[in-house]
């Protein structure tokens, strides 16, 4: 790379988890220059694992799900533009356009834009949701509770969590899954059948192995959900929870590589002076040997900071290789993983028993332990595992007993 | 320095203890636990980390 000139205005397009942490980062880094954060919405950032959780219950007010207190965002010193949309990136001219027509200059750029649900084609009558805003996480909140009936669709992560947020709500809840099992893609079949178990232990009726035709609306209301066998689902509510798209569309044109989400080599570079965080961001793993699109939690601050180093100095920076986390929590089960557990080749229970609602399990991709998942464990339980994740342990030489804390 | 912690929004994640483990720990259920609320100086940098990846969100910082 040839010598950069300073960097003395950033540009930050998406003001949650990956953004806010990246513009703080700047600072911490000691970064006196410009920052300018673009968002969307118009609250000041906030947090979605919540979303689905204690924001649905009622158990937490909106309030808590603010990301950082307004004084701490007024000490950043940021150009916070809240309410406004990226359309468009010139990278030859080094501007972000909004949809206002305001016309942003950077000498280097973080795109944090996140992603979007994916939707079913047509379905925009009242009571069919999707889950990824403080508004949606509201509209829902109004219309759950006792002898409403919900049905979702998908049984992820998203879609489990809602299920049992609504079944605590004392809402009838139905969840129609295309797949055998619950997230055995991911968690594999083990983990997945008891997931399922933990759905009908808690009175979910899931179906899974079934196909969607289409969701029903009477007079302008949901109605209800067929499937292609000709059942049909009555529902007051449908959440649509199929996964997610990144929103990549304001950057077509632009000449960054968008195969699903922003392309960025090892240091989160995209593009001259660009850089990309969070669940928009698509990277080579060096640990993983894979390219990767992480949306969770935990990866979208650690990403936000290590494009924010990049930035400040391309020389020094390392390839971004964190042991992925994400956590789940289901009726009142906490469900923890670190590494890249999707498309493993063999997953083993190695502590605890499924049976006793309590147990560890170890995921084999290749030759090497990639993964670990717990369910209802002492978090420190995986803290080893983390560490032998990271270390790039051969399978085979895994003790068949739980590894020395 | 001057450290807080929201144990209700706590998630257990403990990347503040991979972190900073001389400044926080977890319980048995996870929940994170201060060793000090005024850290040394060398375990700020580890306690600024920390309150930047936490996924709850749960840890606050007053610079002195």
């Amino acid at each position: 790379m040839t010598t950069a000139a300073p960097v003395r205005r950033v540009v930050i397009v998406g003001a949650s988890a990956a953004g806010l942490t990246a513009a703080e980062a700047l600072r911490r880094e000691g970064f006196e220059g410009a920052v300018t954060l673009v968002g969307e919405e118009h609250h000041l950032p906030y947090d979605r694992p919540p979303l689905s959780k204690q924001i649905l219950t009622g158990a937490w007010p909106v309030e808590r799900a603010a990301l950082r207190r307004p004084s701490d965002l007024d000490a950043l010193g940021l150009d916070l533009r809240l309410g406004s949309r990226a359309v468009r990136l010139s990278p030859a001219s080094r501007t972000v356009t909004l949809a206002d027509g305001a016309e942003l200059g950077y000498d280097a750029l973080i795109v944090a834009t996140g992603v979007r649900p994916r939707r079913l084609a047509g379905h925009t009558a009242p009571g069919v949701h999707v889950l990824r805003t403080l508004e949606d996480a509201r509209r829902m909140r109004e219309r759950l509770g006792a002898g409403r009936r919900l049905v979702v669709i998908g049984a992820g992560f998203l879609g489990s969590e809602v299920a049992a947020a609504a079944r605590s709500l004392g809402a009838s809840v139905t969840v129609v899954e295309t797949a055998p099992l619950p997230l055995a893609r991911v968690v594999g079949d083990r983990v997945g059948a008891h997931l399922a178990q933990l759905h009908r232990d808690h009175g979910v009726d899931l179906r899974t192995g079934v196909r969607v035709g289409e969701i029903v609306a009477h007079g302008g209301q949901v109605g209800g959900v067929t499937l292609t066998d000709g059942t049909v689902l009555p529902a007051d509510d449908v959440l649509v929870a199929i996964g997610s798209e990144p929103n990549t569309d304001w950057l077509g044109g632009s000449g960054l590589d968008l195969a699903d989400g922003v392309v960025c080599d090892q240091h989160l570079t995209a593009g001259p002076g660009v850089y990309a965080a969070g669940d928009v961001a698509r990277w080579h793993h060096p640990l993983f040997g894979a390219t990767l699109r992480v949306e969770h939690r935990t990866n979208a601050a650690e990403q936000g900071i290590a494009a924010a180093r990049a930035l400040l100095a391309p020389e020094r920076a390392r390839p971004f290789a964190p042991v992925p986390y994400f956590w789940s929590d289901q009726h009142g089960v906490r469900i923890q993983a670190f590494g890249h557990l999707r498309d493993h080749d063999e997953a083993q229970v190695v502590e605890g028993a499924p049976a006793e609602g309590r147990f560890l399990v170890a995921y084999r991709t290749g030759r090497r332990l990639t993964g670990a998942l717990a369910v209802a464990m002492p978090p420190k339980a995986l803290h080893p595992w983390r560490a032998a994740i990271a270390a790039e342990t051969d399978w085979r030489t895994l003790p068949t007993a739980p590894l020395p804390a | 320095m001057h450290v807080e912690v929201d144990q209700p929004k706590c998630v257990a994640s403990g990347q503040c203890v991979l972190m900073a483990p001389d400044v926080f720990d977890q319980d048995d259920d996870g929940i994170v636990e201060l060793l000090t609320d005024r850290p040394g100086p060398g375990h700020r940098d580890g306690v600024r980390e920390a309150a930047a990846v936490c996924p709850a969100a749960a840890i606050r910082l007053e610079e002195e």
